[in-house]
């Protein structure tokens, strides 16, 4: 249907077309309605009520999120109706809120905080409610905290756990005054479904719902003389970052990135994108074995379709929702941990530094990987593999409280040692990049030729669709792998929970013919992370994607075998792909877990 | 299979596995057991399938649906302005009185639960309670008395 | 067209005649179309207290393509002081399920739900019992109609059409955004016509008796009897049928204990009248009524001067506070701020202009918040504080 209404906004007369709701509408005209319940990526809820406007001849005003246009209507978004509503409204947010602002981890990035300050709500006459309920703080999560004094229920998380994740460890609990947003029976999140994606916290307006920060923890660390601090940088926070400093979205700063941290006070800056290329390798090997094993050897025992297990909350998620089907899932750690163990073996070696004198932090897009790194199996090394998890936005944080002004930063490049990569390790931060990294080194592996795709970009398994899929079929390829002749390679791409839950409900039914899934917890992937920049919305995604994908096409080396110090790791200390150092430092074990 | 799952599942045999299932099978948990437990709402999800954090933010929405332990006999005291003016008071302290607990108690014999309630639809005979599904309604504090000690007995029978 | 100045009691709805049979196969004779400008034409609004044309939903309902249509029977009673619903499902629940069958059969519905609240499960065995004779009955005519029970389980909103629905399909009673509306996407998602029990049974009494004997009664806007659940300070507390458009002042007259300050006409939701304005006020659907109309459930509270004004709202707000689903703003932190703020002022805590800023609250709760609830907290807030200020103060 492309029939257009006819309508006036604030008196000017304008066409719209159908189905669109007043937001909409206004939107399309420049006009700006303040929303707090509203998300691009959430379905309409209409409950926080501050998005009302006027329409003749109603004396109720319209929540414009939850109105379509009608033919003729006459809408008014600033009446001094509206105006004195919307402010009283907020007036009643504020009351029910801990606006203790200078204390509070969003104090500057918070919806409620901006619309109190453009609505100049300067007095408080309604009687605060916060000392009057006993609200508690949870902070057992290594991940999160959720405090409710701050929630103003716009239910904005519980749509994300359960629309976008599929997860819903959180939910709407009792009614009136006593109504809260909390997780079965008010346990903490710890002890809930809860996979640490963050995406709660990215979809929070407030600050009801924080990444648990290890800001201090850091910088104690760095300014420890006896300690060697290295850190790694994930491949989605290069195209985030800029975001949180005045960067529109879009932009990659990765150099800018690298000089900062070195300016922070880190002594190595390294990147985790070499560990995604190592990924590539071990994962890609794996793959390959176990097709190996049920084509020729007809195992019976090997689990196919092999899944990715980069994404630590797409790990947690399967672990709770389909632990049996954990064999699916490769043994390779996610390049964060699998850094996290070199750093303090092949590293720590090479580099001649005592392994406890070492502390690891990794930049991340990502709340969970806060709770991977907390794993107890994560101390292959000897020691936790890595110390200490920061967001996207914990590093901006970092960047501003040192006074760095990051635009002015001349480019710098990674140290050496762990700092190179490939493109297919930077795409590891866009959903299809790891899909695409491995089909680049596999199928050059079995072929012995570059995959048949312009330019290396395999566009099928690219783009924003929930689950998409791609086949390449082999032929004519080397003689270790001439099993494999005339297979059709099958893969499939889900992220978001809620589309891996389908792929995995498809798996588990048996009708799921793909040999290899890429899954990854967020929506977009890494770009969208739970650790990633406050806003982050489908527009945003895309504009990070486009960064990434440009940032791949821009590298000399596209493909994760060619990555020069990958070959110098496997010949040095690795040997080959799951050989016996590899096993023991680079793959991992899971955990059955509790569905309810 | 324990009580509870034998209870859930002869429930989601009755009213079906379906998400319009959820609120009878609470009732049908609830009529059995008094209350709404841990175990029992954990029950429920798996048995029809649903995330637990859903099984109880909407048993918490429902009033009668309770998430506590509570007595054999759950009464309910109507507090809605009708009631409150005929003399709910009164009818409460010699319930407190007779039975020797406060509001949202239980007696230590875990028979009596003391709670009140939003309007019961008894107006015209205010004031009204309900002990477990039985209305009573035009209370004065000795008829409240007389009908306490009728449930007492009936329980010392037992 | 003058408003009644004495109350004129009738008797349609408790009337027990034994005759739904023969009502329902002659009813079911007749074409749909004929059926449904038979009820627009008696002006039946609904009972529950909105006062929406009966009709014209059950109308749009029936024009609507979808194959999968339902009944339901909102038998949430749950407004203080309203207890009329629970007396006519255990006297006369034939007529009420017959009334369905008939709306089943205009509207293309073949399920029909009764939901019950919890607090009236005493009701259920005789009521199961009346359902199985009708069903049996439905058998051997060959009508595809069925009819069953969903029991609420304590909670006011879901009352409320959407929030019941949402209770139905195993949720939170929360009430959903408007539009879409029930008639095109209701239970399920599907077309679905609800009505308050009493409505039903007046569909009933236009099917028997034919519209005009309906329309005749009552005044313009207001069309025939209503159900009074009468309470508080009176000598006679129960249910009345009575013809609408009547004046409050004869009201008292008749059901007041000769001392009566205040009237609380529609339950919490409604409005207090207070003393110097019962001759001004006409029970009755909004119309060109002489003085105010109010709009009804039927519920009549009675308070005589021994009642501290303070008190009763007192008691409504600590109601609507517990009873707001807690969803949207408004409601959900308005009725906490309301409540609040009167103990805040009778304590000395705020001055009393605070009373003011109260009122504009319940002005922007009126205006905003999602559901009836929220929306109607200022009818009582606005009557009693503005009347009675003093009694707030000191």
């Amino acid at each position: 249907m492309s029939k257009k209404v006819n309508i006036t906004i604030n008196g000017f007369p304008v066409e719209i077309a159908t189905g669109k709701t007043i937001l909409e509408a206004a939107e399309e005209q420049g006009i700006t309605i303040p929303t707090l319940c509203h998300h691009k990526d959430l379905c309409v809820a209409g409950n926080c009520r501050v998005c009302v406007v006027e329409v003749a001849g109603q004396n109720r005003l319209s929540a414009a999120c939850a109105t379509p246009c009608e033919e003729g209507m006459e809408i008014l978004t600033n009446s001094l109706k509206v105006r004195n509503s919307r402010k009283q409204i907020i007036e009643l947010l504020l009351a029910e809120h801990n606006a203790d602002c200078t204390k509070c981890y969003r104090n500057g990035n918070c919806e409620l905080q901006t619309l109190a300050s453009e609505y100049k709500i300067m007095t408080q006459d309604f009687i605060e409610l916060v000392p009057l309920k006993h609200f508690s703080i949870d902070a057992y999560s290594p991940s999160i905290i959720k405090d409710d004094s701050k929630c103003i229920r716009c239910q904005r998380c519980v749509r994300t756990c359960a629309e976008l994740q599929g997860v819903n460890a959180l939910t709407v609990a009792h009614k009136g005054d006593k109504m809260k947003i909390t997780t079965f029976f008010e346990k903490a999140m710890r002890d809930v479904v809860c996979t640490n994606c963050g995406q709660c916290v990215n979809h929070c307006p407030t600050g009801a719902l924080v990444e648990r920060n290890y800001i201090e923890e850091v910088w104690e660390a760095i300014a420890n003389p006896n300690k060697h601090v290295v850190v790694q940088t994930a491949p989605a926070v290069r195209v985030g970052l800029g975001e949180e400093l005045g960067l529109k979205p879009g932009k990659s700063v990765t150099g800018k990135m690298v000089a900062a941290l070195k300016r922070l006070g880190f002594d190595s800056v390294l990147d985790t994108d070499f560990t995604a290329d190592l990924t590539i390798m071990e994962e890609g090997t794996e793959l390959l074995t176990r097709l190996k094993k049920a084509l020729v050897d007809n195992d019976k025992s090997v689990a196919l379709p092999m899944a990715t297990s980069c994404s630590p909350g797409w790990i947690k998620y399967i672990e709770h929702m389909f632990p049996e089907h954990l064999n699916n899932l490769s043994t390779c750690k996610s390049p964060q941990q699998m850094f996290g163990a070199l750093a303090k073996t092949y590293y720590a070696n090479a580099r001649n530094i005592k392994p406890e004198d070492i502390v690891s932090v990794s930049i991340m897009p990502c709340t969970a990987k806060k709770y991977e790194a907390f794993r107890p199996e994560m101390h292959d090394s000897g020691y936790r593999d890595v110390d200490y998890v920061l967001t996207t936005r914990e590093l901006a944080i970092l960047i501003k409280q040192a006074g760095l002004d990051f635009n002015k930063l001349e480019p710098a490049k990674y140290d050496r040692l762990m700092g190179e990569s490939s493109g297919a390790g930077v795409i590891f931060g866009a959903t299809g990049g790891v899909m695409e990294a491995a089909l680049r080194t596999a199928y050059e592996i079995v072929t012995g030729r570059e995959v048949p795709f312009e330019n290396l970009n395999i566009i099928p398994v690219r783009g924003s669709d929930g689950i998409r899929e791609a086949s390449i079929k082999i032929e004519n390829p080397v003689e270790e792998w001439a099993f494999l002749d005339g297979v059709e390679l099958k893969c499939a791409v889900a992220h978001g929970l809620i589309n891996a839950k389908s792929v995995m409900e498809s798996v588990k039914a048996g009708t799921a013919d793909y040999h290899f899934i890429e899954f990854m917890a967020c929506p977009g992937g890494c770009l969208g992370g739970g650790g990633q920049p406050i806003p982050t919305n489908p527009e945003i995604r895309r504009k990070r994607a486009e960064a990434i994908y440009a940032e791949d096409e821009g590298l000399p080396i596209r493909k994760s075998h060619d990555n020069p110090e990958i070959k110098k790791l496997y010949k040095d200390f690795l040997k080959e792909p799951l050989g016996e150092v590899s096993h023991h430092l680079l793959h991992t074990k899971y955990t059955k877990r509790e569905r309810y | 299979m324990d009580p509870i799952q034998t209870l859930v599942k002869n429930l989601a045999e009755k009213h079906g596995r379906s998400r319009e299932s959820v609120l009878p099978i609470l009732q049908g948990v609830v009529e059995q057991e008094k209350f709404l437990s841990e175990r029992s709402m954990i029950e429920i999800a798996r048995e029809i399938d649903i995330p637990a954090a859903d099984v109880y933010g909407t048993a918490t929405f429902y009033s009668f649906l309770e998430t506590k332990p509570t007595g054999q006999f759950i009464i309910r005291v109507c507090k809605t302005i009708t009631c409150a003016m005929k003399g709910k008071n009164q009818i409460l302290f010699a319930i407190e009185d007779m039975l020797k607990i406060g509001l949202g108690e239980t007696t230590p014999d875990k028979q009596f639960t003391l709670l009140e309630t939003n309007c019961l639809g008894w107006c015209h005979k205010a004031p009204a309670m309900l002990i477990n599904d039985e209305i009573y309604t035009e209370l004065t504090p000795e008829k409240v008395r007389e009908i306490l000690s009728g449930y007492m007995k009936v329980n010392a029978n037992h | 067209m003058a408003t009644s100045n004495q109350l004129k009691r009738v008797d349609f709805i408790f009337r027990n005649e034994n005759d739904w049979e023969k009502i329902l196969s002659s009813t079911l004779e007749r074409k749909p179309q004929e059926l449904i400008n038979e009820l627009i034409s008696s002006e039946l609004k609904g009972r529950g207290g909105a006062g929406f044309p009966t009709g014209l939903k059950w109308k749009l309902t029936a024009e609507s393509k979808e194959k999968e249509k339902y009944v339901i029977c909102n038998a949430d009673e749950g407004e203080p002081g309203t207890f009329k619903d629970r007396e006519i499902l255990s006297r006369v629940p034939y007529k009420v399920l017959t009334a369905m069958a008939i709306c089943g059969y205009i509207t293309g519905a073949k399920k029909g739900y009764i939901y019950l609240r919890g607090e009236y499960k005493f009701l259920l065995p005789e009521l199961n019992k009346v359902i199985d004779e009708f069903e049996y009955y439905c058998k051997e005519t060959n009508l595809d109609f069925k009819i069953s029970i969903f029991m609420g389980s304590g909670a006011y909103i879901c009352g409320e059409e959407t929030a019941l629905m949402e209770s139905m399909e195993g949720k939170r009673g929360e009430p959903r955004n408007k539009p879409p509306f029930p008639t095109q996407a209701g239970f399920m998602g599907k077309p679905t016509v609800i009505n308050n029990v009493e409505t039903l049974v007046h569909t009933f009494t236009i099917f028997k008796y034919g519209a005009k004997k309906f329309y005749d009664l009552g005044v313009q806007y207001s069309r025939g009897t209503k159900l009074f659940s009468v309470s508080g300070d009176t000598p006679k507390p129960g249910i009345y049928e009575l013809e609408l458009g009547m004046s409050l002042q004869d009201f008292v007259y008749e059901f007041g204990d000769g001392d009566t300050k205040a009237v609380q006409v529609g339950g919490a939701s409604g409005f207090l009248v207070p003393r110097k304005k019962f001759k001004d006020a006409a029970i009755g659907f909004k119309g060109k009524l002489t003085g105010i109309s109010l709009p009804t459930g039927g519920s009549m509270m009675l308070f005589n001067s021994s009642r501290s004004m303070f008190n009763v709202l007192d008691n409504y707000l600590e109601f609507f506070r517990e009873e707001s689903c807690g969803q949207c703003t408004p409601c959900r932190v308005g009725c906490q701020q309301l409540l609040l703020g009167i103990k805040a002022v009778k304590r000395g805590e705020k001055p009393a202009s605070y009373l003011d800023k109260l009122l504009r609250l319940t002005e922007t709760m009126q205006y905003t918040a999602k559901c009836g609830l929220g929306q109607s907290v200022a009818n009582s807030f606005s009557s009693i504080v503005e009347n009675f200020r003093e009694e707030m103060i000191y």
